[in-house]
């Protein structure tokens, strides 16, 4: 059995359950995959992954420029920015760049063509190897205010690929996480054994819902006590894929960045056990 | 009034558990959360079950009539969106439709107008304290000026009080570029993992755009002291104040899931919360 072009997008409510251990352990497993960190505001599987021969390319989006010796001044672009990225004060047109949403609508509209667009990099897209993991990963540059430029053009490039491919998304359940879900064969959602944790848990399950996808949860960090997030699937009738253990040696080989299925067996099995119990959840 | 955000460069590391304990510990009568996408405080603290709940509405989104309609096509290719699908009829995807207002500019026909739209729901508990927390509804983007209603509303209701507590959103992106502006202090609360370091070298650079005062502090420390060590020596070379270390404790995890706040119950991470929470008064307090 193998998933092929299949992508598998996993999810969290929130950060900081697992997100990227469970989808960067993912893609070692498999024999040939690709992970793609869609996380881009805090990308960090490439801390784990450390893949070489590293390409970047720029992701730009358009913003408007004045040309001030066309411009007369008549604020039909102030009147028709719904964001607010223009003002003209004291005879000079002004852009906001961190709030323009490059919706084009003021160079197209304005009478005196005094506006036009330039490009301006909000961030990039590096690609590297990693053993037998491809990593594309996106990142935004701080202070800029959407990341969804990047994710379209990560999105884009997912669509082309014939290995399997691991999304790691960002956290919440925003437009941006819609995005990097939008062509997802199968979505693993993440949870940890808290009520905070259901509370998250919950929210992507709308989110999942609502796209119609086929999905299932992994309990991360499981301790001996109760775990409420457990009881909550339960009760949903979600599909458990499996548990990983709250353990202090994970959590060391976790927090100094390395693949546990790379350094310790028992992880590994735990791992490809979850990545064959997903393979069959995606091709029935 | 003075206002402390709380922030973290990511979810998870105990930020909700941190300014819970601090609201605790203050006796704040004033309080909000900010983090719109998946708000969390509410959930331990134990305000009464009334609150005032208002519709966010966000920008508005555009709406095809499609009994004036030509089918010309213009508003599509004019979309940077691709909200606009095309079946029988020319509709727009609430999803995708951000509210530019270009389509309805550019249809010859007049056949769309802008509508507006609920993206989320306000909600204020007033008991002995202001609690302002909001939630957006699945799907809407803009989070960011839902974080300014939250905070709006938190001061719409004058309360007698020396200290606000903000519960920062996750990230570095447009919400917590909203929940930044105007505070008197950023606690960031760290963990002392590579990608820890990593998102919280993200978060003081935003910070620092706002040239607002920021310290930080270590949560669950002991899981890994080599990079707690890192952490403090980074703050140590960009002259951060770092104002604490706090243990991991399974007791905190009972806590929360008993909902009560860390410093509710007796135990070492609520112990030493209660030090990071002197020193950040202290540092508040200078100017
Ligand atoms: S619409 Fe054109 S001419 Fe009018 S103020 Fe804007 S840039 Fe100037
Ligand atoms: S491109 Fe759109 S959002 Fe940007 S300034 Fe022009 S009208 Fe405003
Ligand atoms: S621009 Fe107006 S008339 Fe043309 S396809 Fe769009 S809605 Fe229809
Ligand atoms: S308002 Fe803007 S984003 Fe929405 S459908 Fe029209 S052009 Fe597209």
């Amino acid at each position: 059995m193998v998933l092929s072009n299949k992508k598998i997008a996993v999810l969290s409510g929130k950060g900081g359950t697992g997100k990227t251990l469970v989808s960067v352990n993912l893609a070692a497993s498999a024999k040939d995959a690709v992970y793609i960190d869609c996380d881009v505001e805090e990308p960090n599987g490439h801390l784990f992954l450390k893949p070489k021969d590293i390409e970047s390319e720029p992701i730009s989006i358009k913003i408007p420029s004045v040309d001030k010796s066309l411009c007369d001044g008549c604020r039909k672009c102030v009147d028709f920015c719904k964001f607010n990225a223009l003002a003209y004060i004291y005879n000079r047109l002004i852009v906001f760049e961190e709030v323009c949403h490059s919706c084009g609508g003021c160079a197209l509209f304005c009478p005196k063509n005094a506006l036009s667009e330039k490009e301006k990099t909000i961030g990039e897209v590096q690609k590297g190897v990693s053993e037998n993991v491809s990593v594309i990963t996106g990142i935004l540059n701080t202070g800029e205010a959407s990341g969804t430029p990047i994710i379209k053009k990560l999105m884009n490039e997912a669509s082309t690929l014939k290995e399997p491919t691991f999304i790691d998304c960002p956290p919440g359940s925003a437009c941006i996480v819609m995005d990097s879900i939008k062509d997802a064969d199968y979505c693993v959602l993440v949870a940890e054994p808290t009520l905070f944790g259901v509370h998250n848990l919950n929210m992507v399950y709308e989110l999942v819902k609502l796209f119609n996808k086929p999905h299932g949860v992994i309990l991360n960090k499981c301790l001996e006590s109760e775990n409420p997030a457990e009881k909550f699937c339960i009760e949903k009738g979600i599909k458990i894929l499996g548990k990983i253990p709250f353990d202090n040696q994970l959590g060391i080989l976790n927090s100094n960045a390395k693949v546990a299925v790379r350094e310790n067996e028992e992880y590994k099995d735990i791992f490809s056990t979850l990545l064959q119990k997903i393979t069959k959840e995606v091709l029935v | 009034m003075k206002q402390l955000l709380i922030l973290s460069g990511k979810g998870g590391t105990g930020k909700t558990t941190i300014a819970s304990a601090f609201i605790k510990l203050s006796e704040a009568k004033a309080f909000a959360d900010c983090d719109v996408d998946a708000p969390n405080l509410h959930l331990i603290m134990s305000q009464s079950q009334d609150y005032k709940r208002t519709d966010y509405f966000g920008l508005p989104k555009a709406n095809i009539n499609t009994d004036l309609c030509i089918q010309c096509d213009q508003c599509r290719q004019n979309c940077r969106f691709d909200a606009i699908n095309v079946d029988n009829f020319y509709t727009v995807s609430d999803h995708a439709c951000e509210g530019c207002g270009v389509c309805e500019v550019i249809c010859p026909e007049g056949a769309i107008s802008l509508k507006p739209a609920v993206a989320g729901d306000l909600m204020l508990y007033i008991d002995n304290a202001v609690f302002s927390t909001a939630k957006l509804r699945m799907g809407s983007g803009t989070s960011g000026m839902l974080v300014t209603e939250v905070k709006k509303q938190m001061k719409s209701y004058a309360v007698d009080t020396e200290l606000a507590i903000i519960d920062g959103s996750p990230g570095i992106g447009c919400p917590v570029i909203a929940s930044l502006s105007g505070v008197d202090m950023v606690l960031i609360v760290a963990e002392p993992s590579i990608s820890g370091i990593n998102d919280m070298e993200r978060i003081i650079n935003t910070a620092e755009k706002f040239k607002t005062k920021t310290a930080v502090c270590i949560n669950k420390y002991d899981t890994n002291i080599e990079n707690t060590e890192k952490i403090m020596a980074y703050c140590h070379r960009l002259n951060l104040p770092f104002i604490g270390k706090i243990p991991f404790d399974k007791k905190a995890v009972e806590a929360i899931n008993n909902g009560l706040s860390i410093v509710d119950i007796d135990c070492i991470a609520g112990n030493e919360t209660k030090k990071v929470f002197e020193a950040t008064l202290n540092l508040l307090s200078e100017d």
